[in-house]
């Protein structure tokens, strides 16, 4: 196990480099840069700037810069849109916001969609069942910024039951975005395990159980649960995805000063370390999700015990 | 003897969208203590549906009795709330299935798997369920117990998966165990070690066995008596010797032809002609008549009412009347007719 994990923190360090260097570059094709938007600046005054920040030099000494500072953990300083801030502190100071509303939300959305998934297999061919894949349906089929856009017109606006926008009233203030957050989650959580529940109930291993005289809930939570969980596991990852672009944007409409609020900025006004420093912070993020997905695998289904040791 | 299972008149069909499937049609056997009952007959025959019926595993939506009881222990089981059916299942009456590989949860240590029961079905501490757990493993053979008992299926082969199957189903000591077919799955040097296990461990706790199959060899092995089936009714019911030696049912004559041995002399296998009924839509008379050659007039109107041969031994079929033409049975079966002291081709000698 620990030699398996071992390997895998090394692919994860030579994945990070690739992103890096794609997004550097990538960045550094795309026409503009941080400073072209001042138009205020003087060709002289601008060549100050830009030796300020490096962006004279050769490209490969630029690239190789960058890439030293990051081996240090230095992701530089931000240029325009925090002006001079250490890049590390601004995401850092921007993270707690994201992380509340995004933990919120994944958690409530496969909490939720695991139980309405269980109950629309154990109530197969009901209305139960039928509603519950509807609500899949709507959660998968309705972007999260529409589905923002509603609940602070009805909670917000009509009932008046939490704050449209702002992150200023500490809880009450994530529960809308949350839930936002929380649709696509719920809705995948309860079509996979709708369809895993409703396969495994029909395995022999359940009917077994049902000989040994075990009852209908001891059969659906000691013996069809775990493994009806396996296949959610598999989208736990691109979950975590969803949850991230989601919260680009519903931290846009919810004014939350978190960090996808801020990266969608420094796109607009081209602040190169920051977009730098927010897909590398991502990329460590999905990738360290993934690591924990397969790691959680192999507790969940003992038939794949991670390689590198027996059992 | 004491019958210890009753089941008469058994009728049960599937509600499905494309009809009712008729798939038992009035099934009578009674099980006694101690011995083993195989029931045999061809796929889509109704003997996993019986045994199913017995322990009331069929899905509730579709499963629908339409007639007669199953009497156990003094109570009719088609009639038990699904509570009351937990307290007999596992406890009672036990069940194995035909492919180990699958009926095993993937995902939960043997141990615990073994202990479901006797946590649920006797007042004793996980301990002792434990140790009695680790009992049951040793007397299905299997070495190391205490070490094995913290592993999952999938560390096991297919015959010690079956053992442990074996165990679970005897972990409570039931009255009646059914098999149903619990070898089918597993090959032929591992098939004779279960049914060895099987015999063994019968005579060792004194239960009752339903052994399904369509195997005639494993019938020969271990059963004591024998019901064949066809078209959701057993159509002829006898000791092994009265089965296998003096068959009356032109069905059991196919059955018995077709098994292929060592000393048959035509190359050609025998198979029975034709496909089984639709039970959708049963035939009228005797279900077997469309695909037998023997079969009389009266075969194609009336179902043919069981025909006493012996004490032990009944049959389905017309051509026990006594106004009935004498036919004569395949060759194969006449060769096996000639052993058995009774039948009209009895040359001495004994089976």
């Amino acid at each position: 196990m620990a030699k398996y994990i071992g390997k895998r923190l090394i692919y994860m360090v030579i994945t990070l480099a690739l992103i890096a260097t794609f997004t550097f570059f990538l960045m550094k094709i795309l026409p503009g840069s941080p400073v072209a938007s001042a138009d205020k600046l003087s060709p002289e005054q601008r060549a100050v700037v830009e030796a300020r920040y490096g962006l004279d030099k050769p490209l490969p000494v630029q690239y190789f810069d960058y890439m030293f500072g990051l081996v240090q953990g230095d992701l530089g300083i931000s240029i325009n849109q925090f002006k001079g801030a250490d890049v590390t502190d601004v995401i850092l100071s921007r993270m707690g916001p994201s992380a509340q509303i995004g933990f919120q939300g994944m958690v409530l959305g496969t909490v939720l969609g695991i139980l309405l998934g269980m109950i629309a297999a154990l109530r197969q061919n009901t209305w139960v069942d039928y509603t519950s894949t509807f609500v899949a349906i709507v959660g998968i089929s309705i972007p999260s910024f529409v589905f923002a856009s509603l609940l602070q017109y009805w909670f917000g606006l009509k009932w008046d039951l939490f704050p449209v926008a702002l992150w200023n009233d500490g809880f009450m203030s994530s529960v809308l975005p949350s839930v936002a957050l929380a649709m696509f989650p719920l809705a995948t959580a309860a079509r996979f395990i709708r369809t895993e529940m409703i396969e495994v109930l029909g395995s022999d291993y359940i009917t077994l159980a049902k000989a040994k005289g075990a009852s209908g809930s001891e059969i659906a939570f000691k013996h069809a649960f775990r493994n009806a969980l396996i296949p959610l596991i598999t989208v736990l990852g691109p979950m975590a995805v969803a949850i991230l672009t989601g919260s680009l944007v519903v931290e846009q409409i919810f004014a939350i000063p978190g960090i996808g609020e801020q990266f969608v900025k420094s796109i607009m006004v081209n602040d190169f370390a920051i977009i730098m420093g927010t897909t590398i912070f991502f990329s460590v993020f999905l990738i360290v999700i993934i690591l924990l997905v397969d790691i959680l695998y192999g507790v969940i289904d003992p038939r794949i015990r991670l390689s590198g040791g027996k059992n | 003897m004491e019958k210890i299972l009753q089941v008469k008149n058994l009728e049960l069909s599937f509600n499905t969208q494309a009809g009712e499937v008729k798939a038992i049609r009035g099934v009578n056997f009674d099980l006694n203590k101690g011995e083993t009952l195989a029931i045999v007959g061809e796929s889509g025959s109704g003997k996993s549906v019986t045994t199913k019926s017995i322990m009331r595993l069929l899905p509730e939506q579709s499963a629908e009795f339409k007639n007669g009881e199953i009497l156990f222990g003094g109570r009719d089981l088609t009639k038990l709330s699904d509570k009351e059916m937990q307290k007999i299942r596992g406890k009672e009456i036990s069940m194995i299935f035909q492919d180990p590989m699958t009926s095993l949860n993937p995902t939960m240590p043997i141990g615990r798997q073994l202990t479901e029961p006797l946590l649920k079905h006797q007042k004793i501490s996980k301990t002792e369920a434990k140790k009695v757990a680790i009992d049951l493993l040793r007397l299905v053979g299997m070495p190391k117990p205490e070490l094995r008992m913290k592993q999952y299926p999938h560390q096991f082969s297919g015959g010690q998966r079956q053992r442990i199957v074996i165990a679970i189903s005897l972990a409570c000591n039931p009255k009646i165990l059914i098999a149903d077919e619990p070898t089918t799955a597993l090959d032929v040097t591992i098939q004779a070690q279960i049914l060895e296990l099987m015999k063994d461990l019968q005579k060792k706790i004194d239960t009752s066995i339903i052994f399904i199959t369509h195997d005639l060899g494993v019938v020969a092995n271990v059963a004591d008596r024998v019901a064949v089936m066809y078209g959701g009714k057993i159509v002829e019911i006898g000791t092994v010797d009265d089965v296998f030696y003096n068959p009356q049912h032109p069905y059991t004559w196919g059955l018995l032809s077709s098994m292929p041995s060592l000393d048959t002399e035509d190359a050609k296998l025998y198979a029975i002609p034709g496909t089984p009924p639709d039970l959708l839509d049963p035939p009228k008379g005797d279900a077997f008549a469309l695909r037998s050659e023997y079969a009389l007039k009266i075969d194609m109107e009336q179902n043919p009412p069981f025909f006493k041969v012996s004490e032990t031994h009944s049959a389905a079929t017309w051509l026990l009347h006594p106004d009935a033409p004498q036919v004569e049975p395949p060759l194969t079966v006449i060769e096996r007719m000639k052993k058995f002291p009774g039948s009209r081709y009895y040359e001495g000698g004994a089976v």
